[in-house]
């Protein structure tokens, strides 16, 4: 049974509204490591492979680059497939998007060994001066894999409805404590028997007031809830003081 | 010197991104010549009389600053044919001035990144930070050795699934030799400063090898 709200829209559990902060977070949810408004906004994009990660990268980028100066970093375990992947889809000039290889441990890359993918952002964002957001895309992983906070600002993480209803209360910091979950493949629900109701439930059981949204990355509009918020982000981002 | 400074420095957790790096095993495992731990073995022996003494006396002399380092990173790079091979060398260079810069702050490290565009050869920033931590020179090459052997230890076991006890009871056995060949690479240091050559002995089916690698569609390390 699919959750009271829309699919694809924005969904702040608790009390439903957002907490009197225009970014969708939290008051005190501070900025990672960066300055606000010094340089772009780093997003980090998370979660286990076959989510749907490239897919949300892809249609963020389509929606977002013609208004926001974009530059993109994947992370393949094994092949720059996900770099060739969205160049293939031309959501953004081939120079923008840039591979980092992980040697077998996409985890470390993100989290506890940074500096090759610090590298390649810093060349890009150098290379395509002036870029106002970054999407680092991980290596598909597991529900321990989370970005480093010296390495983005904030932080997405994709799960999907195919891999089971009982991935949210499994919990792992990527569902526990992302600024933003996505659930997405709510399409495929029906088809793999996955109760919708009990992943928010058990999702809302895990982050408390950060919210999540539910998404079809298949329907061409899918993304648009994901892509209100990161201009939100965005936003607060450049504009706070 | 202190000998907690050599141990963080020579940590692989310490982080530089080269936990992606298989210093060539991945290449050679495909080949199939690297399946087993004798194999193992027989493939660092190899590295051991190769690009390992020449990368160990290199780190060595950028600490010992016996001679200016965009000197030995010309002579490095006139030893490692493979552009590939340079191109990663030198990502890795800058990649280790990231957390060293943090870890030991000084002047040294904007000459180091002035060394060249892309940053300087992975030994030469390794023995240059060496310096600055204060280490030295042959604890630079130490240093340099046991990088090298925990790469492909690492990669072995990740890739192979060999036995980690045995393959980490191989690294044991060769502790005495790394203290040789560090010794070594410490003298030619030395020597470099009244003239002599550094060591030029090198690989050149690594470096082919690191060629063919980079072209492959579908690999788990970036070396």
């Amino acid at each position: 049974m699919p959750p009271d709200h829309n699919p694809g829209q924005p969904h702040h559990p608790s009390d439903g509204h957002t907490h009197g902060h225009h970014d969708g977070l939290p008051d005190d949810t501070p900025w990672a490591f960066g300055v606000p408004g010094t340089r772009p906004l780093r997003i980090g994009i998370g979660g286990p492979v076959g989510s749907g990660k490239t897919a949300l990268v892809a249609a963020l980028c389509r929606r977002l680059a013609s208004e926001v100066s974009t530059v993109v970093v994947t992370n393949d375990i094994f092949t720059t497939e996900d770099a060739e992947a969205l160049r293939r889809m031309a959501v953004l000039a081939d120079d923008r998007i840039a591979p980092v290889e992980t040697g077998a441990c996409p985890h470390t890359a993100i989290r506890d060994d940074i500096s090759a993918n610090l590298d390649a952002v810093e060349h890009l964002e150098a290379r395509h001066a002036p870029v106002e957001l970054t999407l680092l895309e991980s290596g598909g992983d597991n529900l321990t894999a989370i970005f480093s906070r010296a390495l983005v600002d904030r932080q997405i993480f994709v799960i999907d409805v195919a891999g089971g209803d009982k991935v949210p209360r499994k919990g792992g910091p990527g569902v526990t404590t992302a600024d933003l979950l996505v659930i997405n493949k709510t399409d495929l629900a029906p088809l793999v028997g996955a109760d919708l109701s009990v992943m928010e439930r058990d999702a809302t059981a895990r982050r408390g007031t950060l919210p999540m949204l539910f998404t079809s990355l298949v329907d061409p509009e899918g993304a648009a809830a994901v892509a209100d918020w990161v201009r939100a982000q965005l936003h607060a981002w450049q504009h706070a003081s | 010197m202190s000998t907690a400074t050599l141990l963080l420095l020579g940590d692989s957790r310490f982080p530089t991104g080269a936990h992606a790096h298989s210093a060539g095993a991945e290449a050679s495992h495909a080949r199939g010549d690297l399946r087993t731990t004798e194999q193992l073995e027989a493939f660092i022996d190899g590295r051991l009389c190769t690009v390992a003494p020449t990368e160990a006396a290199f780190a060595s002399a950028a600490c010992a600053g016996v001679l200016p380092w965009d000197h030995l990173d010309v002579e490095l790079a006139a030893r490692t044919p493979s552009p590939r091979l340079r191109m990663l060398s030198r990502s890795l260079g800058r990649q280790l001035l990231r957390p060293a810069e943090r870890a030991w702050p000084g002047p040294a490290y904007a000459r180091l990144r002035a060394v060249h565009s892309d940053g300087p050869l992975q030994p030469i920033a390794l023995g240059a930070v060496a310096g600055a931590a204060g280490l030295t020179p042959r604890e630079a090459a130490l240093c340099s050795l046991h990088h090298l052997v925990g790469a492909v230890t690492t990669a072995a076991v990740r890739l192979i699934g060999l036995d980690p006890f045995d393959v980490h009871a191989v690294a044991a056995r060769l502790a005495p030799r790394l203290d040789d060949l560090a010794d070594a690479a410490a003298a030619a240091a030395t020597a470099a400063a009244d003239g002599e050559p550094l060591p030029s002995t090198t690989s050149l089916l690594a470096d082919i090898l690191a060629e063919h690698h980079a072209t492959w569609e579908v690999r788990l390390f970036a070396s």
